[in-house]
């Protein structure tokens, strides 16, 4: 069993630290990123081909982690692979011992480094949970056995943030039905809705684990409002770190706050560095959470 | 209809240049390419000049009724026979299924003026939107009468996807999601959500698709 599971079932505040593979073969980065974050965190989201952008699979990055010590949640988008490809890395990935999964759509790919690519989308993020679910009880997608299964512990994304939330909350439950157990979200700077998405999943029985951003410097929120999906850091927030003599310095503070604050509402809290790897240790110390 | 545009000169140049033609037979088409302002009378006439500003002779035109319909296709061909003969190559101001007809009813080497880019609305004169992809399996009952498969940019059935913010389309942002659009149509209509789609059936839409009503009349039948 994943120590994430066992780790939020027994009610336990974890923390997940976000880990990009590298656009290459040279991993010595990646492998001193999770080195930094992977004794603090219960387990480490590896990226798949994120910003829909060229960089080496999720399924070897994950298997690096594990060889490290470390828990990886095994990350999945639909946009790079059919329904043949995805089952088939859902198989590799459980006998490379990878027991999370994180499934999610996939950022288009006009909006990446590949821009010509034929999107997949074969089947989308809420059918390729049922997909696992299914091989978790030991068939494929059409029903046909398995010569060995799978036991993920399934993971899905939430933005709690976005309106209109009556379509957020369906689609958020219709992924609890089709077998997510725990959402991890993007990034949360209104606490509020966050435990109304968390008091929603809670009823459902998933758990949530919500997403913190840091803002190392101005420059990192131009990026963030501009470039990363759906996503804008409200005004008072970027000012705070616009304004700041050392912006570093305010982005940790910040981020100790929003953690601190999120320790009351949800399950858990999945640090996204954007570049500021050697400041989490810290951040999270301050909190009192992680391991 | 069949949504078409021009295609760049260049390549078209580039075409003719490989097999040296220097006399060209053009030949349009009076359904979708003349609606869409790229095959009809006046696209077929500019062309002309085209070709003869760069020094080709053009032996002779024709906007075909339907140009793909092998039948019609056929005959202009026989009307249009010696101009036919007396060029090097026929240049198709159609889409790439008039093309191919027109490849199919004449010896001469054909070569595509446009290109073929979707199955259009016409929202207003001059102005196209892709409502359709012709899946061959249709969810249009279960999403409001409005196509996930083709109007939301991923092509999801089961969405909003995470970049949905504020209702709008994370992709084309001055759009609404699609998905957010259905669901509201739905409950104004008062019918009940779908719940998740399945995946869709991709063996309904193999490729080459061919129907023959002669063989399905009672309805059904082909891909
Ligand atoms: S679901 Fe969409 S693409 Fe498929 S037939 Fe219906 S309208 Fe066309
Ligand atoms: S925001 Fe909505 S319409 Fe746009 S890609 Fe995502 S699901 Fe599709």
């Amino acid at each position: 069993m994943s120590r994430l599971s066992d780790a939020l079932a027994h009610g336990e505040f974890v923390v997940t630290g976000e880990v990009a593979p590298p656009r290459g073969t040279d991993l010595s980065a990646m492998t001193a990123t999770m080195a930094l974050l992977g004794p603090h965190c219960h387990a480490l989201n590896i990226t798949d081909n994120q910003g829909a952008s060229l960089h080496l699979s999720s399924l070897a990055a994950s298997r690096v982690a594990r060889e490290m010590g470390f828990e990886p949640i095994f990350q999945q988008t639909c946009r790079d692979r059919n329904r043949l490809a995805l089952q088939s890395d859902l198989m590799a990935a459980w006998t490379l011992g990878l027991e999370n999964v994180l499934m999610v759509t996939g950022d288009d790919p006009r909006s990446g480094d590949h821009p010509q690519a034929k999107p997949v989308f074969d089947i989308d993020s809420t059918q390729l949970l049922r997909v696992a679910a299914g091989m978790n009880e030991g068939h494929d997608m059409l029903g046909r056995p398995l010569k060995g299964g799978t036991g993920f512990f399934l993971g899905a994304a939430m933005f709690p943030e976005a309106e209109p939330w009556d379509v957020q909350l369906e689609r958020a439950r219709a992924k609890v039905e089709a077998g997510a157990r725990f959402f991890q979200t993007q990034a949360i700077f209104d606490i509020d809705k966050l435990a109304r998405a968390v008091e929603a999943m809670h009823e459902v029985g998933a758990k949530v684990i919500a997403g913190v951003l840091l803002l190392r410097s101005p420059r990192a929120i131009d990026f963030i409002n501009e470039r990363l999906a759906g996503l804008m850091v409200p005004d008072a927030i970027a000012q705070r770190i616009r304004r700041a003599a050392d912006p570093v310095a305010a982005a940790v503070e910040l981020a100790t706050e929003q953690v601190i604050a999120m320790k009351e509402v949800a399950d858990g809290v999945h640090i996204m560095p954007l570049g500021l790897t050697e400041a989490v240790p810290q951040i999270l110390d301050q909190a009192g959470v992680g391991l | 209809m069949i949504i078409t545009r021009p295609r760049e000169w260049e390549r078209i140049r580039d075409d003719l240049d490989q097999i040296g033609a220097r006399a060209v037979f053009i030949m349009g088409c009076g359904q979708c390419a003349t609606v869409a302002h790229t095959g009809g009378e006046e696209e077929v006439l500019r062309t002309t000049a085209l070709l003869e500003r760069d020094g080709r002779k053009v032996t002779g035109w024709a906007v075909g009724e339907v140009t793909c319909h092998l039948g019609g296709t056929r005959l202009d061909a026989r009307k249009h026979a010696d101009e036919i003969a007396a060029s090097d190559a026929i240049l198709v101001l159609a889409c790439g299924a008039g093309v191919q007809t027109m490849a199919d009813a004449v010896a001469k080497p054909v070569y595509p003026g446009l290109e073929s880019v979707f199955l259009g609305n016409v929202v207003r004169h001059g102005v196209f939107e892709e409502r359709c992809q012709m899946c061959g399996e249709c969810v249009l009952d279960k999403t409001a009468g409005i196509c996930p498969v083709t109007t939301c940019p991923k092509g999801l059935l089961n969405g909003p996807c995470g970049g949905m913010w504020d209702g709008k389309c994370e992709v084309l942002r001055d759009r609404e999601c699609v998905h957010v659009k259905i669901r509201r149509r739905l409950a104004e209509q008062g019918r009940p959500v779908p719940g998740v789609l399945p995946p869709k059936d991709y063996s309904k839409k193999l490729k080459p698709g061919s129907v023959n009503v002669r063989e399905s009349r009672a309805g059904g039948g082909g891909r």
